[in-house]
């Protein structure tokens, strides 16, 4: 079923009876080409550019859960490619180009909106900083404005612009940087790999993973033994749980990051702004919502909901740097699980065993680099050759100190992520 | 969340600057090898459930912690000094 304006019509007019489940709910069968452990957007990507891109067709996709019941279905759902390290730059850069043609890809409305993202700056230093990445930026092939005040004051007027403690000097625009509707990112592309004949398997939690001879042969789940040439751990916020069966220590600690929305209001907020002199990010849903969130809770943590201390400097970040939401009532906080690794950085990369890859470690990024992560994971467990744009992302860069993309210069180690 | 400083007494978790895995107290020997300092920095068990890991008591008297906690509960279980010579 193909959707168009027309079906969405016709449906309207006939009493919406005609639509069907947007994927099938199969029973695993006894063997697979490639059993992809973990049904979050990152693993339905990869799912349907194997199918797509590479024309496997023997593929699954194992979810505990439900589909976009993990941290696809909680995140502030920004989208942008304004990182400065090379490594990250090209491969943001490559997601954000396939951001830009997902709904057609997919023939699915993701809400993939470019409303433009603004970096505030507060100093001297912080707008050489903010020169400094978007020349990078620039270079990669991207797009980045430096705004003035003035042009800050026309476009987002309600900041506190006059208060002395953090005078705003400017911002850094990427107007091609936006947010998307995060839940229907995980339906398009679960819908999407459904079509091309992978089969999603919900309810269905890994338990074990077999490896003979150090030759990965499949896995051990809650509905049965399935075999599999190869199998794909992409199950970020669990990755050192999946990787322990397989006798893997990660280089990840698991933390905490906090997000908030308001009460449904009027369009108030255009863009997505970030605060420079506090961790604090906003934008407005469709529905009128407030979203933002702040920093990690910086402790290590699985509790999926986080501390007062956050919550309390969210909200003072947010009320020094806009006013005008102190009045709205903020309905919900939710904490997602984050892999934090030592440099920041994601993990996309075989692993020691032979058949078993590696996705993981996406920090507090994941949701705008959901197509890119998936586009490179398929081409390397297609062809056992990492994808250029994702060619940086090993998982040895830690032990041998080469190639570590360390994007706020605090030294790779954990805990100052 | 609160940790209670064998010092101090239970104090807020905004008194305290976390510092990771306790894992951190096993340091290897200079010539360990490659492999065994990789895994004393890098590589974590990670769990989910009871763990140990480091805490800097940096607003109050400003001794190290070793603490016990959950980390799907954030239930704090005990904490005992660490001695400097050991970090």
């Amino acid at each position: 079923m193909r959707f168009s304006a027309m079906k969405v019509l016709t449906q309207g007019l006939t009493g919406n009876r005609g639509w069907r489940a947007h994927w099938r709910d199969p029973e695993p069968a006894e063997a697979y080409d490639i059993v992809i452990i973990g049904g979050g957007g990152h693993g339905l990507s990869t799912a349907y550019y194997l199918a797509k891109e590479h024309g496997l067709k023997r593929i699954a996709v194992l979810e505990k859960g439900y589909i976009g019941g993990g941290n696809i279905g909680r995140n502030t759902t920004i989208v942008r490619a304004n990182y400065f390290l090379p490594g990250n730059s090209e491969f943001y850069s490559h997601s954000l180009k396939l951001w830009e043609g997902l709904e057609a890809d997919l023939n699915y409305n993701v809400m993939h909106s470019q409303r433009g993202q603004i970096g505030l700056f507060h100093s001297d230093g912080q707008r050489d900083a903010a020169i400094r990445r978007a020349n990078s930026i620039l270079n990669q092939g991207d797009d980045a404005e430096l705004l003035s005040v003035a042009q800050l004051r026309k476009m987002v007027p309600y900041l506190d612009y006059d208060q002395g403690r953090f005078p705003i000097y400017g911002g850094l625009l990427q107007r091609r940087a936006g947010t998307a509707r995060h839940d229907a990112v995980a339906w398009g592309y679960a819908r999407g790999a459904d079509r091309l004949g992978v089969d999603l398997i919900q309810n269905c939690e890994v338990t074990g993973i077999d490896i003979t001879q150090g030759v990965v042969r499949g896995v051990q789940t809650s509905r049965g033994a399935i075999r599999a040439k190869k199998v794909a751990m992409v199950v970020a916020g669990r990755s050192s749980q999946v990787a322990a069966m397989a006798g893997m220590r990660l280089p990840i600690e698991s933390h905490v990051l906090q997000a908030f929305v308001t009460e449904g209001l009027k369009p108030c907020i255009d863009h997505v702004i970030s605060f420079g002199m506090g961790h604090f990010y906003i934008s407005q849903s469709d529905k009128g919502g407030l979203v933002f969130g702040g920093d990690l809770d910086m402790y290590a943590s699985y509790a999926a909901r986080g501390n007062l201390p956050m919550v309390e400097h969210v909200a003072e970040a947010g009320m020094t740097l806009m006013p005008l939401i102190g009045k709205a009532r903020m309905l919900r906080s939710w904490g997602g699980i984050m892999d934090m690794t030592p440099d920041g950085s994601p993990i996309i990369d075989k692993t020691h065993i032979e058949g078993l890859y590696l996705n993981a470690g996406w920090c507090y990024g994941g949701f705008k680099a959901v197509p890119a992560s998936g586009h490179c994971f398929a081409h390397l467990l297609a062809t056992d050759r990492p994808h250029a744009a994702a060619a940086r992302f090993r998982l040895d860069r830690f032990r041998s100190g080469s190639g570590l993309m360390d994007e706020e210069g605090t030294g790779a180690q954990h805990n100052l992520h | 969340m609160r940790i209670e400083c064998p010092l101090c007494g239970t104090r807020d978790r905004r008194e305290f600057y976390y510092s990771g895995h306790a894992t951190a107290l096993a340091r290897p020997a200079p010539d360990a090898g490659a492999e065994a300092w990789d895994d004393y920095l890098h590589n974590r068990e990670n769990p989910a459930g009871i763990t140990e890991d480091l805490w800097h008591h940096e607003f109050g008297c400003g001794a190290w912690l070793a603490v016990r906690r959950d980390t799907v509960s954030h239930a704090v279980i005990s904490a005992r000094l660490v001695k400097g010579n050991q970090l």
